[in-house]
């Protein structure tokens, strides 16, 4: 008997959560630049459009501020709209929208008016888009109260995150790695994946290495090659920064003693830099290492293929620097 | 400064909106304005005993339009207006003890205390929220369009802002996307010729804010804003063409804010001869004097009408100073 695996991509994944809550949700709609005839950029919404209608599904112009406002003003009306932003990067374009509208619109009605919107953007490097392109803009919006924040890693965790996150009553901002989205993975029985959540990898004794999205894969293949070395690794993914799971998190260092945080952008101000701030503060007394926090250098993505490689933290620095940590 | 309608307007109000309504509904008309005529002078008695935190922009002069354009909505139109928003949001129906109270941070304003005056809202009136942003309201007033549209619920999305928005980008993007998917929104443009301090003819490139209608393809009309009857007219002309399915109007409604910009503000660039004669085409006095030229209210019921808002103001705000200040809602640390 022949058994065979059958694989998805992180955009099969996308596109079936959609679906799956457009089907199960009239309230839940579509819209942002092609997504409806050209199926998106990244061709994660094809068929959408077919099969639901362009009342659901809609195409906009080139207007961020207007893609957002327009969810806004649905969801005040009891719709459920699901925002693409082609590459995330373009959040700086409706900025105002998403931190200043979106985030604290609930609040100003004195919690009376729940905004349910996903956003979702396509994030990251890897893919040689260059400097306006490429970045991981999620810490744009870490400390923006009135948002959540999601970055999965993998198919099963971006199926699982988008349905939450539409299900969700409140705005939630789902970033994509881009560089992911055409990777074929085992597929797994669709589920949904509760937001706030922290996930154990890998479990392992020596070192807790926490990362996300992309730089997870890279976390991955290190801890196999540090595992050889006799250094066995944990490997946290958040799924979700805001609110972050810190007690997950806290209690593996708790049993490692060591932590090194892996990501795909500068330090000042990111995710990396609050984990970390936050095991200090609640459990500095069972480190045994002082933590480490494993990022890109402070300048712009870089276009030339060898450079955004290079700026990209990549397998052997996460090994050297995990090393490091377990040795220390 | 000057200013003049594009085309001459035949006035409204003896002709048009007269006809429709009882003379009950035109002296509760005159009722609204002086409401939030009182309520303003009441905010800036208010702030300068030092009980309204922060800013507060005030719209005396202004009444015409809010109360002309609210008047010409039924139940389930919903609106959005500017941090210039105390009477377009006592125009939709919001309860005037509340709002003050919100004004002063109290836990029995509309929104708690966690507002404030730049942040009124009713949704139970269909006031949606006042933004604080010059023009983040457009693109929210055009998804409340898509929200009518998808409901099919023949309901119409109404916003206000400034003649100063029109500069923003936001507003460009929110006519377009209005415009392209004909949807249900009246944009009501309150001309008042001053962007914050500066005069429209330094920031503003263009004669007639109409004229920026044209550029998406999307109807427009300019209304004497002081004229409350040819506001509600023009609204309610807007309101057949959305509620039909033809899309939007871009409505400019020209008035005079007859204070400065925020209570920091006397207000002391613009030319003595200018404010004196915007405060000659005062909405209230002009309203005043229409019902009793037209045999609808004499004068003293318009005097003592004008005496018993001011009084059941001044209660509502003795009362809303004494209410209790908000608790704090429990706050969590995530570390």
């Amino acid at each position: 008997m022949t058994v065979t695996t059958e694989t998805w991509t992180y955009r099969e994944a996308i596109r079936e959560a959609i679906a799956d809550e457009m089907r199960s949700d009239p309230r839940v709609l579509l819209l942002g630049e092609d997504v409806a005839a050209a199926g998106g950029v990244f061709k994660v919404t094809e068929g959408l459009l077919e099969e639901f209608g362009g009342d659901r599904v809609r195409d906009t112009p080139i207007s961020e501020q207007a893609i957002v406002g327009a969810a806004i003003g649905a969801a005040m009306l009891g719709y459920k709209p699901v925002v693409e932003i082609m590459f995330a990067d373009f959040a700086g374009v409706c900025f105002d929208q998403i931190a200043n509208q979106l985030a604290k619109h609930s609040f100003l009605t004195g919690g009376e008016l729940q905004l349910s919107v996903t956003i979702r953007l396509a994030n990251g490097a890897g893919v040689g888009f260059g400097a306006q392109h490429s970045q991981a803009v999620e810490n744009w919006f870490l400390g923006q109260s009135g948002l959540k924040i999601c970055v999965p890693s993998s198919a099963a965790s971006a199926y699982g995150l988008l349905r939450s996150a539409i299900q969700d009553p409140e705005p939630v901002l789902v970033f994509e790695p881009k560089a992911l989205y055409g990777v074929p993975e085992t597929r797994v029985p669709a589920t949904t994946t509760p937001l706030g959540r922290a996930a154990i990898i890998r479990p392992g004794q020596h070192v807790t290495v926490v990362a996300t999205q992309s730089a997870l894969w890279r976390v991955l293949e290190a801890a196999d090659e540090l595992e050889q070395a006799g250094v066995d690794v944990e490997v946290v993914d958040p799924r979700t920064l805001r609110p972050m799971d810190t007690g997950t998190i806290t209690g593996s260092v708790k049993k490692t003693g060591r932590l090194v945080c892996v990501q795909e952008g500068e330090r000042a101000g990111s995710w990396g830099e609050h984990v970390i701030a936050c095991v200090i503060q609640s459990a500095f007394h069972f480190l045994d290492a002082q933590p480490l926090l494993v990022s890109s250098p402070p300048i712009p993505v870089p276009f030339a293929r060898h450079l955004e490689e290079m700026w990209m933290p990549d397998t052997s620095t996460i090994v050297d620097k995990v090393m490091e940590v377990a040795r220390s | 400064m000057s200013v003049s309608l594009k085309q001459p307007y035949v006035g409204a109000g003896a002709q048009g909106a007269s006809n429709q309504l009882t003379p009950d509904e035109l002296r509760s008309m005159l009722t609204d304005m002086l409401l939030i005529r009182s309520v303003e002078d009441e905010v800036e008695r208010l702030f300068f005993r030092g009980l309204v935190r922060g800013s507060t922009h005030l719209c005396q002069g202004q009444e015409a339009v809010a109360v002309g354009a609210c008047r010409a909505l039924v139940a389930g139109d919903t609106m959005t207006c500017t941090y210039r928003g105390h009477g377009a949001v006592l125009a939709k129906g919001a309860a005037a003890d509340r709002l003050l109270a919100e004004i002063l941070g109290k836990s029995s304003g509309l929104c708690g205390g966690n507002g404030g005056s730049m942040h009124l809202a009713d949704l139970a009136a269909g006031a949606m929220g006042s933004f604080a942003i010059v023009g983040a309201n457009l693109p929210v007033a055009v998804g409340l369009g898509w929200g009518h549209q998808l409901a099919g619920d023949g309901r119409a999305s109404v916003t206000f802002f400034g003649d100063g928005a029109t500069n923003i980008g936001a507003f460009h993007e929110a006519m377009n996307l209005a415009a392209i998917w004909k949807l249900p929104v009246i944009f009501v443009c309150e001309n008042n010729l001053y962007g914050e301090y500066s005069p429209i003819g330094v920031t503003t490139p263009v004669r007639h804010l109409i004229d920026r209608a044209p550029a998406y393809a999307m109807r427009a009309e300019q209304v004497d804003g002081n004229d409350v009857l040819a506001v509600r007219d023009a609204t309610r002309r807007a309101l057949t063409y959305a509620r039909s399915g033809e899309g939007p109007t871009f409505l400019e409604a020209l008035t005079y804010r007859q204070k400065g910009h925020s209570r920091s503000d006397p207000g002391k660039y613009r030319p003595d001869e200018e404010v004196r004669h915007w405060l000659t085409l005062d909405p209230i006095i002009r309203f005043t004097t229409w019902l009793v030229e037209n045999d609808v209210a004499d004068e003293s019921w318009c005097a003592s009408e004008s005496a018993r808002v001011n009084a059941q103001v001044r209660n509502m705000s003795d009362a809303a100073v004494a209410m209790p200040d908000p608790q704090p809602a429990s706050q969590s640390s995530e570390c």
